[in-house]
């Protein structure tokens, strides 16, 4: 404490005779409005990024001061506190003290704080005014606090706190030219406060009550709407009716919606593909293009349209105050799993997919629930499945009536492998939970916001946000997969023209793999498949296609039959229960790369998953072929 | 048997005007007297709002009773009843400071 207060008063000269701050850290507990806040001073002026070393992003935007000079605001993860006890906290502490690497010092601090719920609040105001950088405390909120008649004097509030006080509303942008004033101020390093505070929580919040009381503070009513909503919500017939609504809705949203579209979106790239290839010269140069780029970045831009819908109702459903409550239904269920509520929505759509089911994750404050959610999310049977799935049952199983006209042969073997995947992913989220990831130290505590009205504004710059953040982060690495992918079906080269399949790099790597999936009764062209596949799962089918010398389109039955004439039943068994359990999608281990900031967990992952895969498979083989002799 | 156990704590609870969080009925108050939990979610907890001397209300209860949502000093907050039963409170009596 004593050394920042004196490093700043040891700059005071400098800073009187700067013009602007150039660095201001927003620094503000959850549930305060502070990123509502912080777009509204930036909008879309903004950059994301990840602090080293951490999972825990960071935004920062840009604003100018009176004078047009650009201020960069650096918002901080929302924080109660700042002894550095979690990785959030830690991160708060290090930028405001200037230790982050590769982040300046800052030169003020913004802290915004819930005006309806002051006395909480005022706490994280104390820790950060006591490191003696110039502060501006922001009271959010100003339209609810005033609504339900609450009431807060800034100006004794300022006297107290030794700082400037502002009572703002981020929702209606009331209040927020003391933002503007503040930044253009440059105000030298204020008089640290001396605040009469002992080190416990217990102490800071005595003295946030005395502060409080000071100031005149009359803490609002709890909104009606809120407490009426809740008996609904929460009501225990009701409440999981409604839910069970929601979900449906949201699943409903993403698989009806959010799949054709995509379809739709895949279908124009690839004429515009097809389009775009009758205006190059026929050769290696155009496949580089047609075959390399662009059905690169159709693979990236596919799933945008299932990220921006999954992202739109969860953003509706997170600013509305519903999915706090929606955590607490499930989580009666969710714990049998060693999960907690808020894991349900995210797994629920990774059924859809797993891309934006593993972004969707974020809505999870405990990182040991967000790890263990990421890590299980793709064996949910996700949509890229189900092509491999239709084709290889149709191949091998007759259809037969098993329940009357209600459920026949195929559609139960479809059944099955839903299930195999979910209970893979029980027994796994089990596995987690008892070893690496325990979460004894991190329980499930949920804070309740009032329901309001989501807003448009800040709903969209989220979406621009996440669709920017995959297709920067994620999409760059998917491009690469797929160009390598590209020179290993075209290369070697034989005369300037791109080999047959079965000569390419591609072919080889499958024959040399061929003695490793051999004792799950696949031969190298599964191999090939399998090798293809990870670009996107369906994938599979074309490359068998191409191997048999059918076309998937056309003649599906063709590649049916070349598959039964290749593949034993117990391998196609085995062929299904590997694709029910390996992560054989680029875009998932792009996307886990990108929310976990390293490779650390993707890698994991994909080995644990590529393990199961085998052993399971093997066994099937086995166990099938077994009863079929 | 469980009636039994149930009986018996209640009845011990009462003579000492303490009990757990866990214990106490959807609508009913208390004052926050002690977290009997590990320090970083002893130091959540207040973080968020659950200050010994504080009142503490049972909101509500999600479906089959767990987790409940309880309000401090107008904080609502959800918790499952592996926390609420190491949470002490104190039937009656007027709260220390605040509200």
């Amino acid at each position: 404490m004593a050394t920042s207060t004196m490093s700043c008063h040891a700059a005071a000269p400098v800073n009187q005779d700067r013009t602007a701050y150039r660095t201001v850290a927003v620094v503000g507990p959850p549930n305060s409005g502070k990123t509502t806040l912080f777009n509204r001073l930036t909008k879309l002026r903004q950059k994301v990024g990840n602090f080293p070393g951490v999972t825990v992003e960071h935004h920062t935007g840009y604003v100018r001061d009176a004078n047009g000079e650009e201020i960069a605001l650096v918002d901080l993860p929302g924080v109660y506190s700042l002894s550095p006890k979690s990785e959030d906290e830690k991160v708060a502490v290090d930028v405001l003290t200037g230790k982050m690497p590769g982040m300046p010092s800052p030169d003020a601090v913004i802290v915004v704080l819930n005006s309806t719920n002051l006395h909480t609040h005022l706490v994280l105001a104390a820790r950060v005014i006591t490191l003696g950088i110039p502060t501006l405390v922001l009271l959010n909120m100003a339209d609810e606090l005033h609504k339900q008649d609450g009431h807060v004097d800034v100006l004794s509030l300022a006297r107290e706190l030794g700082t400037p006080v502002a009572l703002v509303s981020a929702t209606t942008g009331q209040g927020l030219e003391a933002v503007q004033n503040f930044l253009s101020s440059a105000a030298p390093c204020p008089e640290p406060l001396e605040l009469p505070v002992i080190g416990s929580t217990r102490g800071y919040r005595e003295w946030a009550v005395r502060v409080g009381t000071h100031a005149g503070y009359r803490r609002p009513a709890t909104p009606v709407w809120t407490a009426r909503l809740d008996s609904l919500f929460l009501h225990r017939v009701w409440g999981p009716l409604i839910f069970a609504v929601v979900v449906i809705g949201v699943f409903q949203t993403i698989f009806a919606l959010g799949q054709p579209l995509s379809n739709l979106f895949q279908k124009f790239l690839d004429t515009t593909g097809a389009a775009l290839g009758h205006h190059l010269p026929a050769g290696l140069f155009q496949s580089l293009i047609i075959n390399g780029v662009w059905k690169g970045t159709g693979s990236v831009l596919v799933f945008l349209p299932q990220i921006l819908l999954l992202f739109l109702v969860i953003g509706v459903l997170e600013d509305s105050g519903y999915l706090s409550r929606a955590a607490v239904i499930a989580d009666r269920t969710m714990s049998r799993v060693g999960l907690n509520g808020k894991s349900f929505i995210p797994l629920l759509s990774a059924y859809a997919c797993a891309v934006p089911a593993i972004m969707a994750t974020r809505t999870i404050e405990s990182k040991r629930d967000r790890m263990a959610t990421i890590l299980i999310a793709p064996f949910m049977t996700c949509s890229a499945r189900l092509p491999v799935y239709t084709m290889v049952i149709a191949a091998f199983l007759p259809e037969r009536r098993l329940l009357g006209p209600f459920l026949g042969t195929r559609a139960a073997a479809m059944l099955g492998l839903y299930v195999l995947g979910f209970l893979m992913a029980v027994a796994t989220a089990r596995l987690l939970k008892s070893t690496i990831l325990k979460s004894k130290d991190a329980p499930f505590i949920l804070e309740m916001p009032p329901y309001r009205w989501p807003l448009p504004g800040s709903l969209g710059l989220r979406l621009v946000d996440r669709g920017k953040a995959f297709l920067y982060r994620a999409g760059t690495i998917i491009m690469l997969v797929s160009l390598l992918l590209w020179a290993a079906t075209n290369f070697p080269m034989r005369n300037g023209q791109p080999p047959q399949v079965q000569d390419s790099v591609v072919a080889k790597l499958g024959q040399a793999i061929e003695p490793a999936i051999r004792p799950l009764g696949f031969d190298w062209k599964i191999g090939v498949g399998l090798l293809t596949s990870v670009a996107a799962r369906e994938v599979i089918i074309a490359t068998l296609g191409t191997l048999y010398g059918v076309d998937p389109e056309s003649h599906a039955a063709d590649l049916q039959t070349a598959l039964h004439n290749e593949l034993t039943p117990a391998g196609a068994v085995a062929l299904l229960v590997f694709f029910a359990f390996a992560m054989q999608c680029m875009s998932t281990i792009a996307v886990v790369r990108r929310e976990t900031n390293g490779w650390k967990w993707p890698a994991l992952q994909f080995a644990y998953m590529t393990l199961v895969a085998y052993i399971a498979a093997f066994a099937a083989y086995h166990i099938v072929g077994h009863f079929i002799a | 048997m469980i009636f039994n156990f149930k009986f018996g704590r209640r009845r011990k609870a009462e003579s000492a005007r303490a009990s757990a969080l866990a214990d106490l009925k959807v609508g009913e108050s208390a004052v926050l007297a002690e977290l009997k939990l590990s320090p970083p979610v002893a130091e959540h907890l207040m973080n968020l709002g659950f200050v010994p001397g504080l009142v503490v209300k049972v909101l509500r209860s999600g479906p089959g009773g767990d987790p409940r949502v309880y309000r401090v000093d107008g904080t609502e907050i959800a918790m499952r009843r592996d926390l609420s039963e190491h949470i002490d409170v104190e039937l009656l009596g007027a709260p220390a400071f605040g509200d």
